[in-house]
C-alpha cells in the first residue's frame, strides 16, 4: 500500500512539467553538475530504484531548493511543531466536545443544546482557515488579547490550536449528545439510578463510554483532518511546522521535498490508524481483534 | 331525561358502496412527499434563501457596476467601501464588488461542475461495481480503499501540480479524486436492491443490465445520492479555497473566493475588509449547503431522523 503510493507520487512528480532548476540561470557546465549531483541525469527507472533504496534506509533525500538541508532534517525540525499543534487540538476538541455534547444531552432543548447544535452546525460547515482569520482578525487584531502568530508561547498555541479544532470539536459534541440521549432511559442507567448512585459516578461510568465508541471511531479521519488542517493553519499563524514547508515546497516545486513529505505523511496515517484500531479494541470489549 | 342517539337525532345514512375504499386524498410520490417536509423545514428553507441570494448576487452583482473584474486604475487604488465602488477597490484600483461576485461565479461553479461529475463517475463506478460483483468489485474496491487511506486534498494537490492551475483542471482534479464516497454509497445500495423482487422480476423478463440499472436501481437510490451530491458542493468549494490559498488554484487576473481570501490575508491589518468579505461569502455558502443538505436528508430519509 504505501509502496503503491511511492511509486505513484514519484512518477507523477515526474510528470509535473519544468524543473526546480530551470529559474536559474547558469552555465551548461555547472546545470551538468548539479544534474549530477542530485542524480537527474540517469533514467527515471534508475532514479526510482534509487530512491527507494535510500528510502529503505530511512532516508529521503536533499531539498533541491533549500541548499545543503535533508528532507530528513526539515522533518526533524518542524514535525515537534506540528504534532504539538496537533495534539493540542484533538486533546482540546475531544475535551470540549465531549463536555459540551453531555450537558446538552441532558438539557435537551434548552439554550445550552440549541448552542452546540448551532456550534455543530457551524463548526462542520466553516473551513478552518476562516476560522483561524476570523479569530486571528478578533482576538489577536482588534481586541489584541492575544498574539497574531509565531508559535513561542503558550498564548501563541491558543488561537491556532483553536482553529484547528473547532471542526472536530462541532463533530464531536454531536456525536456524544446523539449517543448519550440513546442510552439516558437506559435500563441499566435507571438501575444505577435506583440504587442511589450520584448522577456524576452514573455519566462518568456507566454512559461515558458508550458516549466514546463512535468518537473513537471518529478519530481516524479526525488525524486526517488535523493533518491537511495544519497546511493551512500553520500558514495563517506562521508557525514552523510541517504543514507550513509542505505547502511551500509545492510552491517552489522542491519535488524531493514534496515526495518526503508526501511519504511522510502517509507513513503516519497508516501508523495513526493502526492505533485507532488498538484504541477501539480497548474501549469497546464487545469487539476482539481478529 | 331523553336518551342521547335516538331515531330522531339521527338519521342513518348507511355506507356508499364502491365508495368506502376509495382514497380521497391524492396520493403523493416519493418526490412530492419529500418536498413537503422539506418546505416544513424552517432552517433548510432559509438557507436556501440565502444560497439563491449569493447566486443571484454571483450572476447579476457584476453587472451592476460599470467595472469589471479585470481592469483596474492604480489611481483609485485602495479605496474604502463608497458610494462609486460599493466594497472599494484592491491594491491594482480594481473595482472589489465586481471581484467578489465575478470570484462567486467560478468558486459556485467549480462546486456545482465538480460535484456532477463526481457524481457520474461515482455513480457509474459503484453501481457496476456492486452490480456486476465478483473480480470487477474487488479491483474497484481495492482502488477506492488505497484512494481513501489519504487525505484526498493530498492527491489533488499533486495532481494540480501536474495539469497546471485553472478552471477545467481543478475541476478535472476534484473530480478524479472525488468520486470514491459517491462510489462506496451507491455500491452499498445497489447491493441491497439486488435482491429485490422488482429488480428479479425486471431480470426475469430479459431486460439488460443497463436497463436494470438505470431504471430501476439508480431512480431508487436517488435520494441518497442527491443528498451526497449537496455534501459534495461544499467540499468542492472548499477544496477550490485551499488549492487557491496555497497557490495552485486559480491564478489572477481571474478570481475566486479563495484567491480572494489568500490575497486578502497579505493585508490582513491594512484592509480586514478585503480578507472579511470573501470569507464571509464561502463560510455562508458552505453553511447553507450544509443546511439544506441536512434538510434534504431529512426529507428524503425519514428513516434516518433523530
Amino acid at each position: 500500500m504505501l509502496l503503491a503510493l511511492i511509486t505513484i507520487s514519484f512518477f507523477v512528480i515526474k510528470l509535473i512539467p519544468g524543473n526546480p532548476f530551470a529559474s536559474e540561470r547558469m552555465q551548461p557546465g555547472a546545470k551538468k553538475a548539479i544534474y549530477a549531483y542530485y542524480g537527474l541525469d540517469k533514467p527515471v527507472y534508475e532514479q526510482y530504484y534509487l530512491y527507494l533504496k535510500n528510502l529503505l534506509r530511512g532516508d529521503l533525500g536533499v531539498s533541491y531548493k533549500i541548499r545543503s538541508v535533508t528532507v530528513n532534517e526539515v522533518i526533524a525540525k518542524s514535525f515537534p511543531y506540528s504534532l504539538d499543534l496537533g495534539l493540542r487540538a484533538i486533546v482540546a476538541a475531544v475535551a470540549a466536545g465531549l463536555g459540551l455534547g453531555i450537558v446538552s444531552a441532558y438539557r435537551r432543548g434548552r439554550a445550552l443544546d440549541t448552542f452546540t447544535m448551532i456550534l455543530a452546525t457551524v463548526g462542520t460547515a466553516v473551513p478552518s482557515f476562516l476560522v483561524g482569520f476570523f479569530i486571528q482578525y478578533l482576538f489577536a487584531v482588534k481586541l489584541r488579547w492575544l498574539p497574531v502568530a509565531q508559535y513561542t508561547s503558550f498564548a501563541h498555541t491558543i488561537l491556532p490550536s483553536f482553529a484547528l479544532s473547532l471542526g472536530m470539536l462541532a463533530t464531536i459534541a454531536k456525536y456524544a449528545r446523539a449517543s448519550m440521549i440513546e442510552v439516558i432511559y437506559a435500563d441499566y442507567v435507571k438501575t444505577a439510578d435506583a440504587k442511589g448512585l450520584s448522577k456524576m459516578r452514573i455519566v462518568l461510568h456507566h454512559q461515558l463510554r458508550n458516549a466514546l465508541l463512535p468518537i473513537v471511531t471518529l478519530l481516524g479521519p479526525m488525524v486526517a483532518m488535523v493533518l491537511t488542517g495544519t497546511f493551512v493553519v500553520e500558514n495563517v499563524f506562521a508557525i514552523p511546522g510541517l504543514g507550513r514547508y509542505y505547502v511551500t515546497s509545492i510552491t517552489n516545486l522542491d519535488y524531493t521535498m514534496i515526495m518526503g513529505l508526501t511519504i511522510f505523511f502517509a507513513g503516519f496515517l497508516v501508523v495513526m490508524n493502526l492505533l485507532v484500531d488498538v484504541v477501539y479494541v480497548l474501549v469497546d470489549p464487545r469487539i476482539k481483534l481478529s | 331525561m331523553t336518551q342521547p342517539g335516538t331515531e330522531l337525532d339521527f338519521t342513518h345514512v348507511g355506507a356508499r358502496e364502491g365508495e368506502a375504499d376509495s382514497i380521497k386524498r391524492p396520493s403523493l410520490g416519493y418526490f412530492q412527499d419529500a418536498r413537503r417536509r422539506f418546505k416544513a423545514n424552517g432552517a433548510a428553507m432559509a438557507g436556501l434563501a440565502v444560497l439563491a441570494l449569493l447566486a443571484a448576487l454571483s450572476l447579476a452583482g457584476p453587472l451592476a457596476v460599470p467595472y469589471n473584474h479585470e481592469d483596474g486604475d492604480l489611481l483609485i487604488a485602495n479605496r474604502g467601501p463608497d458610494s462609486e465602488h460599493w466594497f472599494g477597490t484592491d491594491d491594482l484600483g480594481r473595482d472589489y464588488w465586481a471581484r467578489i461576485w465575478v470570484g462567486g461565479r467560478v468558486s459556485m461553479a467549480i462546486g456545482i461542475l465538480a460535484a456532477l461529475l463526481q457524481g457520474c463517475v461515482g455513480i457509474l463506478m459503484g453501481s457496476l461495481s456492486g452490480f456486476l460483483g465478483g473480480k470487477v468489485d474487488l479491483v474497484v474496491m481495492k482502488l477506492v480503499d488505497f484512494l481513501m487511506a489519504f487525505p484526498y486534498l493530498v492527491w489533488v494537490t499533486l495532481l494540480m501540480l501536474v495539469t497546471g492551475a485553472g478552471l477545467v483542471p481543478m475541476i478535472l482534479a476534484l473530480t478524479l479524486t472525488g468520486w470514491l464516497t459517491m462510489a462506496r454509497i451507491v455500491r452499498g445500495q445497489i447491493l441491497t436492491l439486488k435482491h429485490e423482487d422488482y429488480v428479479v422480476a425486471a431480470e426475469a423478463m430479459g431486460a439488460s443490465a443497463a436497463r436494470v440499472i438505470l431504471k430501476h436501481m439508480i431512480p431508487n437510490t436517488m435520494g441518497v445520492i442527491i443528498v451526497n451530491l449537496t455534501f459534495a458542493i461544499p467540499a468542492a468549494i472548499f477544496s477550490e479555497a485551499f488549492l487557491s490559498f496555497i497557490g495552485i488554484g486559480m491564478r489572477a487576473p481571474m478570481t475566486s473566493w479563495g484567491l480572494l481570501v489568500s490575497m486578502g490575508m497579505k493585508q490582513l491589518y491594512s484592509y480586514p475588509l478585503r480578507l472579511l468579505i470573501p470569507c464571509a461569502c464561502i463560510s455562508l455558502t458552505m453553511l447553507s449547503l450544509q443546511i439544506v443538505g441536512d434538510g434534504l436528508r431529512d426529507a428524503l430519509d425519514p428513516k434516518l431522523r433523530r
